[in-house]
């Protein structure tokens, strides 16, 4: 396909499983400084999506192009390396470190082998560390044992983790599973702040939370889209009431 | 003075120094040249079990091949001393003088060309690491790319090993077969069945294996050591933060290699000859245990598993041969069930929290002040002093690492 100006360009992207197609030639396209949220419902592929994208699955067919570069061939190391970030659906942090050390892990530099021998934690990294743990709210925790966090946090921290590497797409899969209506708050906050340089792609079921931070929603059912647009458009549409909202 | 014990048992010098005392100072008092060279031939051992610590403990993948790599080391030494030892005149009566015995039992007529090279004192020091390093990197990028990991990755080393046995065995006229490498007399014409030779043998071993300790700590306390850990805990998320998890995997299993093919090597100097027992499944399962025994998370608590098998292995296999084998799986199920930390979590979790109380109390007429570990050293050496940081099991290595960044 020709090149575009979208952050990210897929399309008619297929994966199958056995048969049984997760995906179903697919097409989606996210602006630069978009934040775009993924709804549908259990079982519709979403986080399959993410894991195409970020490499974790290989894709059967299509094409899946960040910056217009190609992404379905590349090692996962790779794709992070171009500039995508992705965050799990459980919280998948380093429990046994503490949380300087689970962001300081993560900045990008030192990611050869004799790299991260050479590695010194200078002034730079320390600056970055500071700068992230203030934006998560992790600022006066660094200390503390990474699975002693709260399960919020610890979704903050993985969060954090990735915003140490400045990704330029970020994509996160339910972010505020198991946070209180506060901590939500925190995060649609959070999310807010960190869109405005740089696009980011959403998994949510919660329908407040979407409204909050969504410039555009997509829905998904069975591995196809169903319905995109902006929140109001999306949550009159009758297939959308019909498969997703209805119940 | 405070900011210095601190460091010194944040960084774990502390019983790393303790080691050091034992090996250098204590065992050769005690000692005659006749246990001191046993304890020599155990220690090559250790080089064998700090490698395990690195790949198995940290880097969690676990090799039951690592006699393949002690093998190849001590093979590559026992090459060079083998043709030293094959000299025209002390070989006369063989039809052809001047090449191993063992291949002119094979009716070899002549040096194979890739002995050549072991000719050279420099090439062999070289061969000694490089051959079983280059190996270990060929298996270990063929499996960890393809995402072969676990056990799968256990039972291939335990078919190089089974390979490499039956090749050598095999291939009698190359490697002496069965008997290995028998007859060492000299290198570069320093004889060293000589008790001196030993001594200086013993000593030369401790040193490079203590250099090996601070080099495999240093290693632990970089960042490369953090990331072996992380991909412990959460491979996945390592990767997705744009690591090549495979060549920190690579990079493991070569530097395990490395410090084992080190270990066959002295060895090799210090018994006196190679054979292929010290390459096999069995031998390889063994050094497994030592490091388990010991404790696989601590550089240190493994050296102690080494000797303190070792020492086991050789008084019950002597008062009984038939029960060692049986015992020393029976130790290592024990250990692995109750103690999956080994000596040196146990130390950690029972000994270390004991001299704590003790040194609450108030002790009259103590010094005071004085760190348990340096207190207790001296008083009982045979006790596993492991280190105060890195023989931690995984809840203490965030601590310590936390203590780190403040
Ligand atoms: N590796 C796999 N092998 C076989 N089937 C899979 C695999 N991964 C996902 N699937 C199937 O693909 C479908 C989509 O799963 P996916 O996890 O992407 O859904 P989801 O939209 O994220 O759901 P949820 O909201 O529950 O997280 C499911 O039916 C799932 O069982
Ligand atoms: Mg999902």
């Amino acid at each position: 396909m020709s090149n575009t100006d979208f952050v990210l360009a897929v399309e008619d992207l297929t994966v199958s499983f056995d048969g049984f197609k997760a995906i179903d030639s697919l097409n989606l396209y996210v602006d630069r400084g978009e934040l775009r949220v993924v709804i549908g419902p259990n079982g519709a592929g979403k986080t399959t999506l993410l894991d195409l994208i970020c490499g974790k699955t290989k894709a059967s067919a299509g094409s899946i192009k960040f910056k217009n570069q190609e992404m379905t061939r590349l090692p996962e190391h790779m794709i992070v390396r171009a500039g995508i970030g992705r965050k799990f659906q459980t919280p998948s942090i380093y429990e046994n470190l503490s949380v300087f050390k689970n962001l300081e892990v993560s900045y990008p530099r030192g990611r050869g082998v004799f790299g991260a021998l050479g590695f010194k934690c200078d002034d730079a990294v320390k600056a970055k560390v500071d700068e992230v743990a203030g934006m998560i709210g992790l600022a006066d925790r660094l200390d503390l044992e990474a699975g002693l966090l709260s399960h919020g946090q610890k979704q903050w921290l993985e969060i954090g983790m990735l915003l140490m590497q400045d990704p330029e797409l970020l994509m996160l899969d339910e972010p505020i599973a198991g946070m209180s209506a506060r901590e939500r708050e925190l995060t649609a906050d959070l999310l807010n702040r960190i869109c405005q340089n740089r696009s980011v792609i959403v998994i949510e079921h919660d329908m407040d939370f979407v409204a909050r931070i969504a410039h555009k929603v997509t829905v998904m059912h069975q591995g196809k889209i169903l319905a995109e647009g902006s929140m109001d458009k999306v949550q009159s549409d009758p297939k959308v009431i019909d498969v997703y909202l209805g119940h | 003075m405070d900011a210095i014990k601190t460091w010194l048992g944040r960084s774990g010098l502390a019983s790393i120094a303790i080691l050091a005392v034992l090996l250098l100072v204590v065992f050769p008092l005690a000692m005659d040249t006749f246990r001191l060279n046993l304890v020599g031939k155990y220690l090559t051992y250790g080089f064998v079990a700090i490698g395990l610590v690195m790949l198995w403990g940290y880097g969690g993948v676990l090799s039951l091949g690592q006699g393949v790599f002690f093998g190849l080391g001590g093979y590559a030494m026992a090459m060079f001393l083998k043709l030293e030892a094959s000299d025209p005149e002390s070989t006369k009566i063989q039809s052809t003088p001047g090449i191993p015995d063992f291949m002119d039992w094979n009716q070899l007529t002549e040096l194979p060309l890739w002995w050549e090279p072991f000719n050279s004192f420099g090439f062999t020091l070289f061969a000694v690491v490089a051959v079983p390093v280059l190996l270990a990197f060929i298996i270990s990028y063929a499996m960890f790319k393809r995402r072969v990991g676990g056990v799968y990755f256990a039972i291939i080393t335990q078919a190089v090993a089974l390979i490499l046995t039956v090749l050598i065995i095999g291939q009698q006229g190359y490697t002496g077969g069965v008997n290995g490498m028998t007859d060492l007399k000299t290198l570069m014409g320093w004889d060293i069945r000589t008790d001196e030779a030993k001594t200086l043998l013993y000593f030369l071993t401790a040193a490079l294996l203590l250099g090996a300790i601070l080099l495999c700590r240093w290693i632990q306390l970089s960042k490369l050591g953090t990331l072996l850990l992380a991909m412990r805990d959460k491979e996945d998320r390592v990767r997705f933060s744009g690591y090549d998890v495979s060549m920190f995997k690579v990079f493991a299993f070569c530097l395990a290699a490395a410090l084992s093919a080190i270990g066959g090597a002295m060895f090799t100097l210090q018994v006196g000859f190679m054979s292929p027992s010290f390459v096999g499944i069995v031998p390889s399962i063994e050094m497994v245990i030592f490091a388990a025994v010991g404790g696989r998370m601590s550089l240190v608590g493994a050296v102690y598993g080494a000797l303190l098998v070792n020492f086991g292995k050789t008084y019950f296999s002597e008062t009984f041969p038939d029960l060692w084998l049986f015992l020393m799986a029976a130790l290592f199920i024990g250990v692995v069930m109750a103690f999956p930390n080994g000596l040196a979590g146990l130390y950690e979790s029972h000994v270390k929290p004991w001299l704590a109380r003790r040194k609450q109390a108030p002790a009259p007429g103590g010094t005071g002040g004085e760190p348990p570990s340096a207190s207790a050293a001296p008083a009982a050496p045979t006790v596993p002093h492991t280190t105060t940081s890195a023989a931690v099991p995984t809840a203490g290595i965030g601590a310590k690492v936390s203590s780190q960044s403040a």
